[in-house]
């Protein structure tokens, strides 16, 4: 599958009432393309870091489900956030790992996840989910089983190199800021 | 003023969340926070983490801080250039100063000396607390941190909260 038919699948299964963390590069754009809402944080720079603001999103705000989108690039940078998202477990928070083996938003360099279990990895920090895949129709069920179970939930899901052609997310930072804590 | 009157200080401004990696010199203050039921206290992996930590739980309207030691300032840099200070996130940082007047081990000894000038060219207000005028010097750096909606820092030698 596509990363851009993987983020189409995440927005379409969602109720409406879900906070996404999203991450730098192409992903953030193409969430962007596909829709925009204010309940979008584009994390337009901190590679990696995504996980840990939707783990401090979803600690403060409990009855809100979280939902992180980010890279295999972002998430081996800072994957010791997966331990600390174990250790205090929010039902709330799930996260998706787009893994394309590669840092394609800036040319396409490897990265080593091939070689890297990271739902394994999540499983042994203590998640309540933590699967693989790599077919539309079983990310889909992945995707309502999430929603409706008690996390800390981890799906990682592998894609296809290659993106659209889509421009940058043209909202200002503090804006995007502005917005999201309007709804909260 | 000792670490308890420290923190019920802090609270009193309104913090209610507060992450950090921890030094010797904040041992203290972690360990009541900690134990504090009436906030939340998540031991972070790692200083940048901690920035992200609390700037999401800013969006979740909470009034966060972030400790750590003066070494954590190296980890700390990206997540303050390219997200609290680009975005604008009102976060209040407490540093320990490690190798303060050179005398400490020699890991600590380079980050001693830029500390101060390291987030003065970010544009972070730096507010080192004094034993007379804690009180003061803490409304300072929340100040500062309201005006500008971005980080500050109040910075901790050793000795200076009991």
């Amino acid at each position: 599958m596509k990363r851009y038919e993987a983020i189409e699948a995440i927005i379409n299964s969602l109720t409406g009432n879900e906070f996404i963390i999203s991450c730098t590069g192409m992903i953030s754009r193409e969430l962007y393309s596909i829709r925009d809402t204010p309940q979008h944080f584009y994390t337009l720079g901190s590679m990696g870091l995504p996980s840990s603001i939707g783990l401090g999103l979803a600690m403060s705000q409990p009855d809100k489900k979280i939902i992180v989108i980010e890279g295999d690039g972002g998430i081996l940078m800072n994957m010791n956030t997966i331990a600390t998202i174990g250790n205090l477990s929010p039902k709330n928070f799930i996260q998706i790992i787009l893994d394309n083996e590669s840092h394609e938003s800036t040319g396409g360099q490897d990265t080593v996840s091939k070689t890297m279990r990271l739902e394994v990895v999540a499983r042994a920090a203590g998640y309540k989910i933590a699967e693989k895949t790599a077919s539309i129709k079983e990310l889909n069920s992945l995707l309502k089983k999430c929603l409706n179970a008690d996390g800390p939930s981890f799906i990682l899901i592998k894609v296809e190199r290659g993106g659209k052609d889509v421009p940058r997310v043209p909202i200002k930072p503090v804006e995007i800021k502005n917005r999201i804590k309007k709804l909260i | 003023m000792d670490h308890v009157e420290f923190c019920s200080f802090l609270k009193r401004q309104g913090f209610d969340f507060f992450t950090g990696v921890p030094c010797s010199i904040l041992k203290d203050i972690i360990l009541h926070l900690s134990n504090d039921k009436e906030v939340i206290y998540i031991p972070a992996t790692r200083e940048d983490e901690a920035l992200g930590i609390a700037t999401g739980a800013c969006l979740g309207g909470k009034k966060p801080v972030v400790l750590m030691q003066n070494s954590g300032l190296g980890n700390s840099i990206n997540a303050l250039t390219s997200l609290d200070l680009l975005y604008k996130f009102p976060i209040l940082m407490i540093i320990s100063w490690r190798g303060h007047q050179g005398k400490d081990a020699p890991e600590h000894l380079i980050m001693g000396k830029s500390m101060l000038e390291l987030l003065k060219v970010l544009g972070i207000t730096t507010v080192v607390l004094s034993k007379d005028e804690s009180k003061k010097d803490i409304l300072k750096a929340v100040e500062a941190m309201k005006n500008k909606s971005i980080p500050s820092t109040l910075i901790l030698k050793r000795g200076v909260i009991e």
